[in-house]
Formats: structure tokens, sequence, C-alpha cells
């Protein structure tokens, strides 16, 4: 069964960007903060506490549905998978996500997306993260919705 | 990006409106951090120019591990200070040794005035002055919230550094605001920024490093993580957080309360650590690329209105910061005390120092050396109003009195009488009653700080040892710390990175050079900052240890003043012989 990253207890978040930095170091061979599949924000200034901008797992997925080379393509479950050798660093992923979840370089133009690989979720020390079953997480949203 | 072997350094010219990205030095040589920040200062300084002088350098600068591994989350901020005109340097966290590494900037110099009060914008494909002439007389928080607004680049990836009315005002003691719940606090950085128009700093960190090919990188970061994150190592800081020193230090008489007047109070429950956590701790806050968490944030729930009107402070506070603007003052609950760190902050002024000055100011209205004419308010021991009212006179220069007494404690009592309970170790003492070590590190200590050298610890370890082993653990812990700040590492990471360990993780990230040198290097760097400090006029004979230190009385007894004065001496020695 398909696990997506959630976010699930961000309120314990004290912005130390262990995560995001994972992520870069483990998936995109970066040391970097913000090139990443998970950025933290604060909300508006530190004391407002910490918001993580990371992929929601649409399904489908209208950035899968705008990048016009298959490089952003539909993953089973939710969100997508990544094909780097097809990206020409358009951007179109970015702007089509309604969550801001894909971050784009300044430099390049070239995105980071999560893809829910759950390599940051042991770099959290306060256990913010957590690999959620879609089915059973998306059930009890309905059923208290 | 910078390379292997020098710096990227931005020097920016605010008379000009435009800056220069340089190479500069060797980092086999002066390491980065505290190393770099002192030999740019060497390399730029106008000597014989007063520290107000806009020609001299105000430097930012991080090392080669920045943001590479965990806690190596520090900035080093160097510049003349306005309190003693010499080379000083102070330490911040929050998200600017990130956002730097991340800009591409290993060291910021700014240099000049601008013609209007202005915030200065740097990163990836930014470098902007930004008239911000209504911002000025703002305080911290009112500044950094429309600095947010102004500013909609980069969020969460970027630092915001800030003055208040302090700052502008050129008290000698004013701090900048890194991020909202931490400082560059010590010695006057933020007078710097107001004498040259600026009030404000964004970098932009958007962009990236490739980490190094091989596994080894990140095996070592999984290493360190594990270890700092682990339930021994970082606990103290993490759990009640540096606030636990004030019942362990009210426990052995050397807490200072009313001006030092005495180091033990029963009252201590009201302002300890322990009290702070079950009362106030609202929660933790790290800096971005440390997973300790160290911040503590205390909530302060406030009436101001008769029908249930309340409003909400949330403010940081350790160890420091309780002492400066708590026990010293008398105050003995623990709302009051983050009540006054909150309007100290506010207003852009060092907490420790503005505490501590505001100590003797309350002895002196006690003893007749100074009259209400000259404070304004009634300063009382234990009375929060009258600090409160205080402070903001402090930070407003508000008569000749808080004109005087802002540039320092000690000028204030050459000057009103009362140098002799005056608390200055070379600035505003720190809390450490703890003994001779401690009086002496931080009176002749590079940066008259705590955090020069452990000599709280030697003080704390049982029986004094001999003058020689005392100035051979002090230079030797100086070392090793200046080695850390180098990197730049926060020097809560001490025990987290012994020297291999950091020879180590220079190493897998491509610095082979300097982790087979970090031994002759870091005494380099130790040297580099004593010839600096000493070329910008330090002199240590002219530095005094007022007569209330000589009167303290802790566990271990009454201070011995012949080993005071010989370890002085000692120290003196071995200081000076190291700027040689």
């Amino acid at each position: 069964m398909a696990k997506i990253l959630r976010a699930a207890r961000m309120e314990r978040c004290i912005g130390c960007e262990s995560c995001s930095q994972a992520c870069a170091r483990l998936v995109h061979d970066l040391v970097s903060w913000s090139l990443t599949g998970i950025r933290i924000n604060s909300a508006g200034g530190i004391s407002t506490g910490f918001e993580a901008r990371v992929c929601v797992a649409c399904d489908p997925a209208p950035c899968a549905e705008a990048c016009p080379t298959g490089a952003f393509y539909p993953r089973p479950g939710g969100g997508v998978r990544v094909k780097e050798e097809l990206c020409i660093d358009c951007g179109d992923c970015a702007r089509a996500c309604p969550y801001d979840a894909v971050a784009l370089d300044p430099e390049t133009n070239h995105p980071y997306v999560c893809t829910h690989c759950a390599l940051c979720v042991a770099f959290c020390p306060h256990d913010c993260l957590e690999m959620a079953d879609l089915d059973a997480f998306r059930g009890r949203e309905a059923a208290h919705g | 990006m910078a390379s292997k072997g020098s710096f990227r350094v931005l020097v920016y010219d605010l008379e000009a409106g435009r800056g220069d990205y340089e190479t500069f030095g060797n980092r086999a040589e002066i390491l980065g951090g505290s190393g770099l920040a002192a030999a740019l200062f060497e390399a730029h300084r106008i000597p014989d120019a007063p520290a107000l002088d806009p020609r001299q350098p105000l430097i930012f600068a991080i090392g080669p591990l920045t943001g590479c591994f965990p806690l190596m989350s520090k900035a080093i901020c160097a510049f003349a200070s306005p309190y003693h005109g010499q080379y000083a340097e102070t330490h911040g966290g929050g998200r600017l040794a990130l956002a730097m590494r991340f800009a591409h900037i290993d060291a910021l110099v700014v240099r000049g005035r601008a013609a209007k009060p202005s915030c200065l914008v740097a990163g990836i494909r930014r470098l902007q002055l930004h008239d911000c002439h209504p911002l000025w007389g703002m305080d911290v928080f009112a500044t950094g919230k429309q600095l947010r607004r102004m500013f909609r680049f980069g969020e969460g990836h970027r630092s915001i550094l800030r003055i208040g009315p302090a700052g502008e005002n050129g008290v000698a003691y004013a701090s900048v605001n890194v991020d909202t719940y931490r400082h560059f606090g010590r010695l006057g950085a933020g007078a710097i920024m107001g004498s040259r128009n600026l009030k404000a700093i964004v970098i932009d960190g958007g962009s990236s490093l490739p980490t190094p090919p091989g596994r080894d990188y990140r095996k070592l970061y999984k290493k360190c993580y594990d270890e700092v994150t682990g339930p021994d190592l970082m606990r103290k800081y993490h759990d009640l957080g540096t606030a636990e020193n004030l019942a362990k230090l009210n426990a052995i008489s050397a807490l200072p309360w009313d001006n030092m007047k005495r180091t033990r109070d029963d009252a201590i429950d009201g302002v300890s650590g322990e009290r702070f956590a079950k009362d106030q701790l609202l929660r933790q806050t790290a800096c971005a690329g440390c997973p300790v968490g160290c911040i503590h944030v205390g909530l302060m729930r406030e009436r101001f209105g008769e029908q249930h009107e309340y409003l909400y402070r949330q403010v940081s506070y350790d160890y420091e910061p309780i002492f400066a603007a708590g026990t010293m003052l008398g105050l003995t609950d623990a709302a009051k005390v983050l009540t006054l760190i909150d309007e100290i902050e506010r207003q852009g002024l060092d907490v420790m120092s503005a505490g501590v000055a505001l100590g003797w100011a309350t002895e002196a209205l006690e003893r007749g050396d100074v009259g209400e004419a000259e404070t304004i308010a009634a300063l009382r021991f234990g009375d929060l109003e009258g600090y409160m009212q205080a402070v903001g006179h402090l930070a407003a220069r508000a008569n000749p009195f808080y004109r005087s007494l802002g540039q320092g404690t000690l000028v204030a009592a050459k000057e009103y009488g009362g140098e002799d309970y005056a608390c200055v170790l070379g600035q505003e003492m720190a809390g450490y009653a703890t003994g001779e070590a401690f009086f002496v590190s931080q009176a002749l200590g590079l940066r008259h700080s705590h955090l020069d050298s452990a000599g709280y610890t030697l003080d704390q370890q049982g029986d004094r040892v001999s003058v020689e082993d005392a100035v051979d653990f002090l230079i030797e812990d100086e070392r090793k710390r200046v080695l850390l700040t180098s990197m730049a590492a926060c020097l809560f990471a001490r025990s987290a990175y012994p020297e291999d360990r950091l020879a180590e993780a220079l190493a897998v990230m491509g610095y082979d050079d300097i982790a087979g040198n970090l031994g002759p290097a870091s005494r380099k760097v130790q040297a580099l900052r004593w010839r600096v400090r000493f070329a910008s006029g330090f002199e240590p004979d002219a530095v005094t240890i007022p007569k209330r230190f000589r009167e303290v009385r802790n566990a271990r007894g009454p201070i011995d003043t012949a080993y005071l004065g010989d370890l002085r001496q000692a120290y003196q020695q071995a200081i000076t012989g190291l700027a040689a």
C-alpha cells in the first residue's frame, strides 16, 4: 500500500532544518536547506512557529500534468516521481502546484519535489514527520469530514 | 562559489551603494569564522581612526563547515567597538550562518555610511541598498515585521538583522538582533550599524553546494547527528537550557544578586530554570542547522484592560539574561524578568550589559552617588516599573547620566562616583561570581566574555590550581574555542566536536590540508586575534577589576586577592606573548 510523507506534528517543529538538509544531502547530493523536497518556513517570523512546504500527494498531480516532457510523472497512490534526465528546467511544475511544494533553484530553475521516499523522517529530532498509509489517512479524513 | 583555497568576500560600500565580490586569504592559514574575521579586520581597519568612523569595517563571517554539519550554525561579527574603541568579536546564530553559506558569501564587509536609513539586501542574484527611512525609530520587533512585508523573497531561507533605537542612538552596548531570538549582543555592533545609517541587513540564502563524492560525508553527518540528538550529550542545553545554572550557581553562592552585593538568595525558586520551565516555557526553537533546540521561548500573558483584555509576548531566555535582567536587579518573579528582557530586546540593547548597568545605577541611587534627577526613574532592586522606564531612557540617551551610562557602567562610575561597585570586567560582567579564574578570564579575555575560556569551570573544580597551571588551562581552552569558532561552530558543540572529529569533518568536505594542520593553524589564529586586538589599542594594564569582585565570598570562601593579582599578571604576560 502506498505511503506518503506527512508533516503531521509541525507544532513540535523547532526550525532546525535537519529534514530539509537530509533531503538535499541524501536525495539530491546537495548541501542545502531550500533546494529540497521539504522546505521549512516560519509563518511570518520565528515567533509564529513553523510550517512545512512539502508535496501533499495530489492524485492526479497537477505538476505532472503541467510537465511538458514527462520528467514529472504520476506516482501510484499520489504525488509524482521524477526522471531527472528529462527535465528542461522550465518551472511549469512549480507554477502548477497549488501548495507551493515544488522548489526552484534560483540559479538554474531546476525543480525539487518530495517523492515520499521517507529519508528525511529519521532526521527530525521531534518526530514531526511520519509516513502515513494513504488510504487509511484519507479514509480517516473522510470519516472526520 | 568559494574555492577550497580562499574565501569569497562581499565588500559593500554604503556610501557608493555598491559592492564587490573579492577573493581573500588562505583557508589553511586563517581557517574561517573567527580567523577570517580577524584577518579581514586587519586588512580593512583604518589605524588611529575612531570606532564610529564610517571607514572602519563591520564584518560578518562564517566557516568552512557552516551548514555542512549539525551545530555548525554560528556567524561571527567583528568590528571596532564603540564601547572601548578596540577590536571586538561577537557571535550570533539564527538563520544568518546558513543564509550566508547558501548565498555563497564567506564574509561580508560593510564600509561607509548610507545617505539615508537603509537596508542592505544580499543573496543569489541580489545586491541592493533600500531606503527604509520610515523604519528609523522603530523598535526591533516592529522593524522585523515591516522588513518581512518589504521583502517577500526567500521566506524561511533568509536572515534578517536589524537594530532598534539603542543602535540608532549610539549606545555603546546596542545589539544587532538576528532573526528575533538571537543577537550579536555585546560591545556595540548595533551602534556601528546605527552610525552607518544601516537599519537592517537581509541575507537571502537560496542556493546550495554539491555534496562531496562518496558516502563518507553522509555517514559522518549521521554519526554527528545521532550523537547530538542522543539522550546525553546535549541534554542540558535542550532540557532546562542554560537557565539550569541559576539554582546551581546560587547554591554555591556564585550567582550575583542586587549588583552583586550578595551571591546567594533564598528567592532563587522564583527565577530558577526549573521555575521558568514550569511556568513560562512555551516552546524551544533552534538556530538553522542545529537539531538541539536550545532557544527557550517563554510565554508572558499580560492583562492590559479591565474587560479581560490580554496580550502575550514570546521572550527567549537563557541563564545570562535572567541573571542580568533578573537577579542582578533583585527581580524574583520569572514573569517580571521576561517583561524586562522583552523591553531591553525591543529597544535593541544587549541584555547582559544593560542589566548590569542598571544594577550599578540602582546602587548608585541607593548610596546617593546619583539622584533621581539623573536616573529619572525611581530605581529600586526588585521594582520592575522603574527598570522598564530606565530601559527607555538608556536607549534614548535621555539625559547626560544615561548618555554616560550608555557608554559603559565604568564611564558613568568615573563621572558620578561608584567605581568600587561597578560590576565591570572589561565590559559589564557575565553572571559568574565563581572566583579568580573567571574574573581574570573575562577582564582580560579577547572578547571580555564568559565564552573566551572556561575560567568559571576552573573556579568550580575544588582547590585552586597553581597560577601557571591556571594560565595554561585558560590559554589552551581559548585555543580550542578559537578552533571551533573558526569553523564556525556553536560553542555548545564543544563536546560534540573534539579536534579529531573536526579534522574528520574537514577531510570529508575536501579540506585535507586544513584537517591535517588544526593544531598549528588554531595557534596561529589565536595569535592573529590577539595581534589584532593589541594593534587596535588594547592595553591590559588599563583594565581594572573593581573592588566589588574582591569582596565576593562564595562556597570556596573569600576571594584570594594575592592569587587574583598573580593570575592576572601571568595571564597578561601570556596574552601579550601571544600577540608578539
